[in-house]
């Protein structure tokens, strides 16, 4: 019996799509790097056909195939195959001064609004009923509606009040037929009603573009004839099941840098890291704790949209391989000549002093190539612009490792030569091999996850934390978790300010390694 | 030098507010927030929604008030982190300035901020649009404060004669009570019982009541210092030219110490100089606001004048939630109206006021 210990990781960024294929023991046995086509399934099917090739023979121990896309970011910030949804919002009276979709621009909302409703429901903070659930008017609002391709529900407080979300989504299906597609908020995001609800209609509208992924996975994958379960990359470092992936696309949004972030640091030996990916056009630090990396709790926009389902806290600072040096005024940045490098860049011929140059002037060898000579003050700006660069890079870091000093840098990118090999807001500085494809790594090596918040008074922390801790394990396990081996990896409390009585809001997060789902898979 | 008027006083008056100007309402009110006042951002595209729907807002001044004007304060009042999920009901200000004027006996005119620091700073623009109410150009502190009581009519001697409360269901309580810390205690068990967020209007006034009574510029102060935030090469510099400020120093965040104790944030900040002021170590003390700064044992600033800490390079005010350790900051200090460095106004909102045994100094802000 051959052994089947072989992952694929497949990351489709916006410039470029890697793949790897990793050993039972996380060895990378190949890598490949090729410019993301606009054809979904052409690119996918361009990077596992390359590293199949290099491993040939070998082909047949592949088990697992794990996509990381972004996907879902670009069609929505392309306002392109989204699908038509129908806005429920449970809590009225309350918030009827902010109507669904407030803020949205006007062309993405005309997109994707099928039509939306206030209706009678929702509780307040403690549990309280705000109306009761107005079910004839949610049948009469849907009814009444020209057509739609799936339907989002947002229920004032339903984070921590959930059962009325799941009695409207059972009300539609009674109604609709079991295959109507209807998304609940309480699945999507924690407190924050309009960022939440905007969340769960972005995921609803994404839908089909869901599906189109998924299904080019599935088509390659069998088109390659590999017995291979398919994952997808979710955006706090964890995996998720195709079938998962297909009901919460958003969960995708941002699992690049999660995937960079957390790579690096595997390839590295670490757990606990500052990861800086240098590229082109900027430097983007995360911090992975524990293995997973670090999430911001601020909202962020998508598209003009703003949404407060969680990301990975990223730092992007303005120094890359192109950023354009300023002789004149001795700025750096944040213009870039980004891919234009190899033409514009003073290394490659051009006229623009860029922070390549200054790494090359400084000794670095980039590209086997060598400086042309340099005026006295284009080589000053040159070098004043590296000493720029260290500080921004020190300060960046200091801001990700909250001043300790114990975590290790991992540099990975094409501009990763722009970090000196002394930082003094750094431990040591690492640089670890197979880092350009670090994101493809990650989604190779990822656990599946699951995670849920919960908001209590502070005497009823404990059972707070353990509700809390039941859900995410629940997620954890729907994701694609082995039952025996998923446990709790996070919790996070925090205090909630100017409440009468003190309360916390209370996240915790589960994972665990993939369930083994084919027979012959090797027992450890 | 001789302390004059500021520049926020002496440029053009503003006669209405548009929807254009409600951006920089927002990042005006969050400097004059002190720290505290909570976020500003879903207030500001509702408001900016209102007038839109309903056109522009005329601003007032004290001197434009006639013998028909009424003036009453509107403003939200709970915890933020339920207000970001509970948000108000279109009924609630009508039910609001339906009860008030039921109480008057005559049309309410005019609507004032409680507190120009924070979304309540920006939330009665757009109440004003929607009941067709003018704005006052003025406030009822200057900046953000965590107390009802803490308003320079109380200052004044000017008794709040009633208070009404509406809530997201409909909920309508008439208070009155003896004196504005009463009411601050009723108003809070009011609100937990409404779900933990309200809207309330309070303090009627006339053109007689509000003289000498109210911080008054401070609308248009906040949309003028957002506005040069907003258009300058320089932000840091230009808001502190626009407020008469101080940048006391720039630095990093080097320790923050922070926690949440009888619904407040409290704690301290310190800031480690960095560039021209390298060397140099502030710390600031904090209660939801930021009260006090200390450098060298020595206290530099004090509450009832205003320190916010903005961030160095964008000059945006940074909410002590918002506080993380490795930002670059600046710390702000103005001084405060001068109605808070009378007897009464220090007794109301003076460092013994919060806590702190400590004399106030009053902070010259540029001219020192």
């Amino acid at each position: 019996m051959t052994a089947r210990d072989l992952s694929i990781g497949v990351d489709v960024g916006g410039t470029n799509t890697d793949a790897v294929v990793l050993d039972g023991d996380g060895r990378v046995l190949a890598w490949t790097k090729r410019a993301t086509t606009d054809d979904i399934t052409g690119g996918i099917r361009a990077g596992i056909r390359d590293v199949l090739a290099a491993i040939g023979d070998d082909r047949s121990r592949v088990s697992r195939v794990m996509l990381g896309t972004t996907h879902a970011t670009n069609a929505i910030v392309q306002r392109r195959q989204l699908d038509r949804v129908a806005m429920i919002r449970l809590g009225a009276p309350a918030a009827t001064e902010y109507p669904p979709l407030t803020g949205w621009p006007e062309d993405l909302k005309s997109m994707v609004l099928a039509g939306s409703a206030m209706l009678g429901g929702g509780h307040m903070v403690d549990g309280t009923p705000i109306a009761p659930l107005d079910r004839d008017g949610i049948l009469r609002f849907i009814d009444g509606l020209d057509g739609f391709d799936a339907i989002a529900v947002a229920g004032i407080f339903s984070p921590t009040s959930p059962e009325q979300e799941l009695e409207v989504a059972e009300l539609l299906r009674g109604h609709l037929g079991p295959d109507v597609r209807v998304f609940l908020s309480q699945d999507i995001g924690p407190t924050g009603l309009l960022e939440r609800e905007n969340a769960t209609l972005l995921n609803a509208a994404l839908y089909s573009v869901a599906r189109s992924v998924t299904a080019a996975l599935v088509t390659v994958v069998a088109e390659e004839g590999l017995d291979a379960t398919t994952f997808f990359a979710q955006n706090d470092g964890t995996l998720m099941s195709l079938d998962y992936a297909a009901q919460y696309p958003v969960l995708t949004i941002g699992s690049g840098p999660a995937n960079s972030i957390r790579g690096a640091a595997y390839l590295s030996g670490h757990d606990d890291a500052i990861v800086i990916d240098v590229g082109g056009t900027t430097s983007d630090l995360g911090v992975v704790v524990g293995g997973f990396p670090r999430e911001s709790t601020l909202p962020r926009e998508i598209g003009g949209v703003r949404t407060n389902f969680r990301m990975p806290d990223v730092l992007s600072v303005g120094i890359g391989g192109g950023t354009v040096v300023d002789v004149e005024s001795g700025r750096v940045g944040p213009q870039s000549v980004g891919y234009r490098i190899d033409r514009e860049g003073l290394l490659f011929g051009g006229s623009t002093p860029t922070l390549t140059d200054a790494a090359a002037m400084a000794g670095s060898r980039v590209a086997g190539r060598t400086l042309p000579a340099l005026d006295a003050r284009t080589a000053s700006a040159l070098e004043q612009a590296l000493a720029v660069v260290a500080d921004r890079l020190e300060e960046a870091v200091e801001r990700l490792s909250l001043g300790r000093m114990d975590f290790p840098l991992v540099v990975v990118g094409g501009g990763g030569f722009l970090v000196p090999d002394r930082l003094a807001s750094a431990g040591s500085i690492l640089r670890p091999e197979h880092g350009g494809v670090a994101n493809a790594v990650g989604a190779a090596i990822s656990l599946a996850g699951g995670r849920a918040d919960q908001m209590a008074p502070m005497g009823e922390r404990e059972r707070a934390i353990e509700q809390a801790s039941d859900a995410a394990i629940a997620k954890a396990i729907q994701a694609g978790a082995d039952p025996l081996q998923v446990s709790v990896v996070e919790v996070i409390e925090t205090h909630v300010p100017y409440t009468t009585q003190p309360t916390i809001t209370v996240t915790v997060k589960a994972a665990g390694p993939l369930a083994r789902l084919t027979a012959d898979a090797p027992v450890h | 030098m001789v302390q004059t008027s500021s520049a926020v006083r002496t440029a053009a008056p503003l006669t209405e507010i548009t929807a254009d100007d409600i951006a920089a309402l927002g990042v005006g009110t969050a400097i004059f927030g002190t720290g505290g006042g909570g976020a500003v951002y879903t207030a500001q595209i509702t408001v900016e929604n209102a007038l839109r729907a309903h056109g522009p807002v005329p601003l007032v001044s004290v001197d434009d008030l006639g013998p028909d004007d009424v003036v009453i304060l509107m403003s939200g009042i709970g915890a933020p982190t339920v207000g970001i999920e509970m948000l108000s009901a279109t009924g609630q200000i009508h039910a609001l300035l339906a009860e008030a004027e039921r109480l008057l006996g005559r049309p309410v005119t005019t609507l004032m901020a409680a507190e120009i620091g924070g979304s309540n700073g920006v939330q009665p623009i757009g109440w004003a649009a929607r009941l067709g109410l003018k704005v006052l150009d003025a406030d009822g502190m200057g900046r953000a404060f965590p107390d009802a009581a803490m308003v320079a009519m109380n200052v004044a001697g000017v008794p709040c004669e009633w208070a009404v409360q509406s809530d997201v269901v409909g909920n309508i309580s008439v208070m009155k009570t003896i004196d504005l810390h009463w009411l601050e205690r009723h108003a809070r068990a009011l609100t937990v019982a409404s779900g933990s967020i309200c809207i309330g209007a309070h303090y009627p006034m006339t053109a007689d009541t509000v003289k000498g009574a109210v911080i008054e510029g401070t609308v248009s102060a906040a949309i003028r210092v957002g506005h040069a935030l907003m258009s300058s090469p320089d932000p840091v510099s230009a808001v502190a030219a626009e407020l008469d400020a101080r940048v006391l120093m720039t630095g990093k965040i080097t320790d923050l110490d922070r926690r949440t104790a009888g619904g407040f944030v409290r704690g301290s900040v310190t800031i480690t100089g960095t560039g021209a002021d390298r060397g140099r170590l502030q710390r600031l003390e904090l209660q939801n606001e930021n009260l006090l700064v200390l450098e060298d044992g020595e206290v530099l600033v004090s509450v009832p004048d205003l320190i916010t800490i903005i961030d160095a390079e964008t000059g945006h005010a940074i909410t002590t939630e918002m506080l993380r350790f490795g930002q670059r900051v600046s710390v702000l200090a103005w001084a405060c109206d001068p109605i808070w460095r009378t007897p009464r106004g220090l007794e109301l909102a003076g460092p013994a006021a919060f806590g702190y045994d400590l004399p106030y100094v009053p902070f010259e802000g540029a001219a020192r």
